[in-house]
């Protein structure tokens, strides 16, 4: 038992470094597949059938074609067509191009949504359609949109397992060295999962943060130095106002 | 840029593709699909059955198993067990790791039964088992089946973690052949091909399942 910790501890700066690298490869994932889900999500509700159309083409291929199929597709594929990716930006590219096409999916669903009356009464002050997406519709599909892509962050980062293969050093790569000085539990049961679930745990308090404030900000719930603060809640009895 | 594509070498690596797809790939999915289902539903009586603490001890193993990757899950088994071969060991992780997902499938579906129903069967001093059997799960059910469904193609879209544990499923049978004859362009090209060809298809069927189930009620 206390080899375990010993060698744990000797291999510890190893394995921070792979901590770092699949905290890299989860956030850049996460930003690409914002990008990607609200461009295709946007694109999806289009009323031009092109437009719609390639969105829906590029959605369906990337949840269709599986995940590790497009990591290896990018990484022994391209480099024949001439494209040479450090393998880094291939892992990045493909969990954010699969990921953005599931999100795409939520980003268009919560849009759509959004009450009636709010596009309405956004046209009815004659704001531009950007602007009404700007401050109107978006702010409220965001608080909706967040619970689901939680759940779709958790998927990024257990995907993103799945790097060693191309030869990127990441957290279970580190794991996996660990595993040949120690017992096979220790190694993968409580560092391995341990350290995942705790990225994990701390991601989703992250999301719950967020749609606290999304929430907050589109004047439902407490904000977060209330829902923090050792005050009693602000009551509304009385006053008429839903709780 | 030059897309090199070559038919001879297409139809030479596809049957070795479709051999390992219906070996290995579908074997698991379907396989560990029914364990899934099967424990997922046991989790979900399970966790209505026992007391808090119980469920809230259950309720952290769930979580754990669905917060953590099924690559290094798949890891800890094989090294563990090391009397169990490749493929047993991946429907045992892959059974497991989605009967989590399915055990809150069956916790909405359940929960969605009304009230009443459980009341009446109380007032008709009907046992546990019976209770389950003929009332509960008969109504929960139906509302799951799409949702199901849909874990079921997800499950398929994640097999690829197999090869973790150097098994040889569809991407790592494309892997093989591509490093003999350095042709990667064809194989996983192809290997690509058959999973959207398998999987779009399912959840269109998964889709419209959906649409009939709702409107029925």
């Amino acid at each position: 038992m206390t080899e375990n910790f010993d060698e744990l501890a000797a291999a510890w700066p190893r394995i921070l470094d792979g901590i770092w690298i699949t905290l890299g490869l989860t956030g850049g994932g996460a930003a690409l597949a914002m990008i990607v889900a609200v461009t295709l999500g946007l694109m999806a509700r289009q009323p031009n059938v092109l437009v719609r159309g390639t969105a829906r083409t590029i959605i369906e291929f990337f949840r269709g074609t599986s995940l590790v199929v497009q990591i290896m597709w990018l990484f022994y594929v391209l480099p024949l067509l001439g494209v040479d990716l450090d393998a880094m930006v291939v892992g990045i590219l493909a969990l954010g191009l699969n990921y953005g096409a599931y999100s795409a999916e939520v980003v268009r669903g919560s849009i759509n949504s959004v009450q009636s009356g709010q596009w309405e009464a956004s046209t009815a002050l004659s704001m531009s359609s950007f602007h009404r997406m700007r401050r109107i519709i978006f702010p409220q599909a965001w608080a909706l949109m967040i619970p689901s892509l939680t759940n779709l962050l958790i998927h990024l980062l257990k995907g993103s397992a799945i790097v060693s293969f191309i030869a990127i050093q990441d957290l279970t790569f580190h794991v996996d060295q660990l595993r040949l000085d120690t017992s096979t539990w220790f190694a993968y049961g409580l560092v391995g999962l341990g350290i995942y679930f705790i990225i994990a745990y701390i991601l989703t308090l992250v999301m719950n943060t967020l749609e606290v404030r999304a929430k907050h900000r589109l004047g439902r719930g407490e904000s977060l130095r209330e829902m923090l603060s050792l005050k009693p809640p602000r009551t509304t009895a009385g006053t008429g106002e839903p709780a | 840029m030059t897309f090199d594509w070559n038919w001879n070498t297409a139809w030479d690596v596809l049957p070795i593709l479709l051999a390992a797809f219906l070996q290995v790939t579908l074997v698991v999915t379907v396989v560990s699909t029914a364990i899934a289902a099967v424990l997922g539903l046991i989790i979900a009586m399970l966790r209505r059955s026992v007391p808090k603490p119980v469920d809230a001890v259950l309720k952290f193993a769930v979580d754990f198993i669905r917060m953590t990757p099924i690559v290094v899950q798949l890891l800890l088994v094989f090294y563990t067990f090391t009397n169990l071969d490749a493929i047993t060991c991946g429907i045992i992780v892959f059974g497991i790791h989605y009967s989590t997902y399915m055990a809150e499938v069956y916790r909405a579906g359940i929960d969605a039964v009304p009230a009443g129903q459980w009341e009446a069967t109380t007032a008709l001093s009907m046992p546990k088992g019976r209770t389950w059997s003929a009332v509960i799960i008969p109504q929960a059910l139906r509302a799951t089946v799409p949702a199901l469904g849909n874990y079921a193609i997800s499950m398929f879209k994640d097999t690829p973690f197999l090869i973790i544990i150097g098994l040889v499923e569809l991407v790592q049978a494309g892997l093989v052949y591509g490093g003999n004859t350095f042709r990667y362009t064809e194989a996983l090209t192809l290997v690509g091909i058959i999973f959207l060809a398998a999987s779009y298809p399912t959840s269109l069927l998964i889709g419209r399942l959906e649409k009939r189930l709702a409107f029925s009620y």
